[in-house]
């Protein structure tokens, strides 16, 4: 029996050795991930912020199909990178509703004047606040939204060109 | 210094490329004490989501600021720090918080000291024994 247990510091080290190079072979993903897929939006409405264009609110998101909800900024560079993509998914006839974090009309429209407008409606969000509740942790990302306003998925970080397929056969998977 | 003064240029530039001024209250302090010290004991156990190794208390990101913000005017209307965290917990998950609640992933923090001290004490006494 001791004979026995003589392995055993031996065997926990080497279940240690596996824990640590399991770590090295996959490192820990530190995408942080919103809690709300599979949930109703939260509530909330924020004003607009560009001339001619209405603010978003959940209640503007249900009942309408479904639709992608981008959360961008125009003083952030991957959403500069980003709007080719989404300029080819509004091709695609894709509705895509916008969240503008921490901005200015001006200074959105100047950015969609030089990337193209792909947007429905654009909101203001001067404070994070509806980025918070929506459980994102920067820009750009964006939500699918089903058509009863329910969260399906999110892209974190900015939409690859390699992406867009697949997100128009997401939209298209909704109807 | 001059080594310094550089990444303070870029620094500041980024500042400044962000059109808004931050929100009201991220590092304003509220004006009832009491209100204050919990909202900011809440602060140093909510990790920022930019910067994941820093508490928003600690952390410069403009993210974490919009947190404090929404903290501090959470608690100033009332909500108790508990509620404020499930809220966020609701969002983000217990990962948005460095003092998670007790779950499937948890327990065995919780347990580990225990199993071990009880298996510490078998193996002491074993060897107490043995000795006589």
């Amino acid at each position: 029996m001791s004979r026995r247990l003589l392995w055993l510091p031996l065997a926990g080290f080497v279940v240690l050795l596996l824990v640590v190079a399991g770590g090295l072979w996959r490192p820990a993903d530190p995408t942080v991930r919103s809690a709300l897929i599979g949930q109703e939006l939260p509530d909330f409405t924020l004003p607009p912020l560009v001339p001619g264009k209405p603010g978003v609110a959940s209640a503007t998101m249900r009942g309408q199909g479904p639709r992608l909800l981008n959360i961008f900024a125009s003083w952030c560079v991957p959403c500069i990178a980003e709007a080719p993509q989404l300029m080819r998914l509004r091709a695609a006839g894709v509705a895509i509703d916008a969240i503008a974090i921490r901005d200015t009309g001006p200074a959105v429209q100047s950015f969609l004047r030089r990337l193209g407008d792909p947007y429905v409606r654009i909101g203001d969000d001067r404070a994070s606040a509806v980025q918070l509740s929506l459980g994102s942790s920067g820009v750009p990302e964006t939500f699918l939204i089903d058509g009863k306003g329910r969260v399906i998925r999110q892209y974190v970080g900015d939409i690859r060109p390699d992406q867009v397929d697949a997100i128009v056969a997401d939209v298209k998977a909704l109807r | 210094m001059r080594a310094l003064a550089i990444p303070a240029l870029l620094l500041a530039a980024g500042a400044t490329a962000q059109t808004v001024a931050p929100a009201a209250l991220a590092d304003t302090q509220l004006a009832d004490p009491a209100q204050e010290a919990s909202a900011k004991a809440l602060m140093e156990t909510l990790r920022c989501v930019v910067c994941q190794g820093q508490s928003i208390a600690d952390s410069d990101a403009t993210m974490a600021g919009d947190m404090r913000a929404l903290v501090r005017q959470r608690i100033r209307a009332g909500e108790t720090p508990d509620t404020v965290k499930a809220w966020l917990i609701g969002r983000y998950g217990s990962y948005i918080t460095y003092d998670p609640p007790l779950g499937a992933a948890t327990w065995p923090l919780w347990a580990a000291p225990v199993v071990l001290i009880a298996l510490g004490i078998w193996i002491a006494r074993g060897s107490f024994r043995r000795r006589r």
